[in-house]
């Protein structure tokens, strides 16, 4: 007859009560557990997301407009162009995986719309650019077979508001240079959608320049990217934009949710926790006789303390295992609800789970179980075998 | 079918009664005085009593005479205000020190052998594992098997895996007189062991507390207020007031 079972089997006295104090352990778990896997998801998510844009940072002349919107009011006009040159010396940083070189064009397409209006253009390379943004996919065809091929590939809107697919070819206006549609992008929910992208030495003949307007650079994942941007402020006449500052501002806003929904998840664990102190104190007190009892079988002041203890470690560890299992169990659906009541979330798993995170957790929960139970087995202990003789009689 | 005690408990040699009987247990001019509001209580005044080995002794009086707080003194689950007590040969309380909690249950688990009128069973651990219990927390060696010969001997062989609430009154005191004994102790102490029984079930229990008496040699000293369980002793000393009359 092993102290667990006894302390197992005294917990199955007040069957519903110690049901409802295991259940409450299990949400808290299951709660926290949830959290702490959505916080992490939710960062690397978003992490794959913003790896996703493909570079980090863009370096450009300063004043360059190098937003498709700020190139449309600017009426394609300003741009301001750097010599490729840059590209080797870039290369050769050893915080950068990878660079590749744009030069943004806009033209007046009198066509477009009813008034008319400016249709962006982005020269890149095929060797570089698509390696930049992976999760570009294709609606229609694919990239250009050459660097100088007169094709273009076109961004989801851009294609649909011409109703253009692979094959159709269309007039660079203001230039009248014809380019071969060989491949429509798939909407990707971002300014590429109404670009066409051509090859970048055929945009450059188209434009009479041998420059480009943009290089995007991608950071090595150990990289570190604010001293390279700080690096790269130092060059003359370059300005730099960074999409970790907009990571970085949307992680400051997911910190700050986080934190709320920790404090709330922390008082659920305390409440749960102060369930535990209850039903333990309370099992204690309506046992005093029988615990004198046992005293007077022999059992020292250590033992009862231990034996009592055991119970809180049975009711939070297994309400703690039941709880975290729910948490492997619901991680899916959990993602499934997150997502449909945030206004943004990122692509992939939004709650991720692993054994650390669930052994910590479970560590957590029976610490401070054991802190709650830790009067209930000191009242234990110092039951008198005498009150409790004459509390029987 | 209800099982019944066997003809003859026996226990181990240490139990068996000696000739030269020994004394077990030696109070001298034990006190014990409690305060009720301004008014001292003296519930034990002055008692002197000799326990030999292998004795069986009842102890009488009406309610309030100070019968069990003498039993808590003897079983040192209290501690007198004055007077002298010696236990096998040890002396426990005299010259009016104290003994912690800790002491007093260190010699209780090696001496003593407790049965109440409550029976105090676990309800959630069956017949055999209440038995068990009190070797969770001490266990004297040489003791396997004991709690299923103990069961036995008490004519509960069948009823070893039934919980308390499974089995009557009278089978629930044998379990609780089972579990006093499962450490073997010296002494038995047992307070009004059939104030919660029917007069067949009281007859029962007298019956196996005769037996481990005169079978076994347990030394034995039992309260109750029932004069035919009281005359199964080979002994009977009465308490009035606190003080105990013999003869």
């Amino acid at each position: 007859m092993t102290r667990f079972r006894i302390a197992y089997r005294n917990l199955q006295r007040k069957k519903t009560r110690t049901l409802l104090t295991f259940s409450g352990i299990a949400l808290s778990a299951w709660v926290l557990v949830s959290l702490l896997g959505f916080n992490r998801g939710y960062e690397n998510a978003l992490n794959r997301d913003v790896d996703n844009l493909g570079y980090q940072l863009m370096v450009m002349a300063k004043g360059c407009p190098y937003e498709a919107a700020t190139m449309m009011l600017q009426g394609g006009t300003g741009f301001r162009y750097i010599n490729e040159t840059w590209l080797d010396s870039l290369r050769a940083d050893p915080e950068i995986a990878g660079v590749t070189p744009i030069l943004m064009q806009a033209y007046f397409d009198p066509n477009a719309g009813e008034n008319g209006g400016i249709v962006g253009y982005f020269g890149v390379e095929a060797a570089s650019f698509p390696a930049m943004k992976p999760f570009l996919r294709f609606h229609q065809g694919g990239w250009f077979g050459n660097g100088n091929a007169a094709e273009a590939v076109m961004g989801f809107e851009a294609a649909e508001l011409e109703q253009r697919k692979v094959g159709d070819r269309i007039l660079v206006p203001e230039r009248n240079v014809e380019l071969t549609v060989v491949g429509i992008l798939e909407r990707t929910g971002t300014q590429d959608d109404g670009i066409i992208f051509v090859p970048l030495r055929k945009l450059q003949e188209i434009a009479g320049t041998d420059k480009i307007t943009t290089v995007g650079i991608k950071v090595k994942h150990d990289g570190d990217t604010a001293a390279l941007e700080r690096r790269l402020y130092q060059l003359p006449d370059v300005q730099v934009v960074s999409f970790s500052q907009v990571k970085q501002t949307i992680m400051k806003l997911i910190s700050t949710a986080r934190v709320m929904v920790l404090a709330i998840a922390t008082i659920a664990l305390l409440i749960a926790m102060a369930g535990v102190a209850n039903t333990i104190l309370m099992s204690v007190l309506e046992r005093l006789p029988e615990i004198g009892v046992l005293k007077t079988m022999g059992a020292m002041p250590g033992d009862l303390f231990a034996l009592v203890w055991m119970e809180t470690l049975i009711l939070c560890a297994g309400g703690g295992i039941a709880g975290i299992g729910l948490s492997f169990a619901l991680a899916r659906a959990t993602a499934a609800w997150v997502r449909r009541i945030l206004p943004y979330a990122p692509r992939g798993g939004l709650v991720e789970i692993d054994l650390g995170m669930a052994g910590a957790t479970l560590a957590v929960i029976v610490g401070v179980g054991l802190i709650s139970g830790l009067l209930p087995a000191w009242k234990a202990a110092r039951v008198r075998p005498l009150d409790s003789i004459r509390s029987i009689n | 079918m209800e099982g019944r005690p066997s003809a003859t408990i026996g226990l181990n040699s240490e139990h068996q009664l000696t000739t030269e009987a020994e004394i077990v247990l030696e109070a001298r001019d034990l006190t014990r005085t409690y305060r009720r509001g301004n008014e001292e209580v003296h519930a034990v005044n002055g008692v002197s009593l000799t326990v030999r080995r292998g004795e069986f002794i009842s102890c009488t009086g009406p309610s309030g005479s100070g019968k069990t707080t003498l039993l808590n003194l003897l079983g040192c689950l209290d501690n007198p205000n004055a007077g002298e007590l010696t236990l096998a040969g040890r002396g426990i309380f005299g010259q009016g020190n104290n003994l912690s909690e800790r002491r007093l249950t260190r010699i209780r688990r090696e001496l003593f052998g407790y049965v109440f009128q409550n029976f105090h069973l676990i309800p959630t651990l069956t017949v055999r594992e209440n038995v068990l219990l009190p070797l969770a927390f001490y266990r004297k060696p040489g003791l396997d098997g004991e709690a299923d010969k103990l069961l036995t001997q008490l004519g509960l062989g069948h009823r070893l895996h039934h919980l308390p609430g499974q089995i009557s009154g009278g089978e629930m005191q044998r379990v609780a007189i089972a579990r006093a004994l499962v450490n073997r102790p010296q002494i038995l102490l047992a307070d009004e062991p059939t104030g919660n029984l029917d007069s067949k079930r009281t007859d029962e229990i007298g019956e196996v507390l005769r037996e481990l008496n005169r079978n076994a040699g347990l030394t034995l000293i039992m309260v109750t207020h029932n004069p035919r369980i009281a005359g199964l002793a080979g002994r009977i000393v009465e308490m009035r007031d606190g003080r105990i009359y013999e003869g």
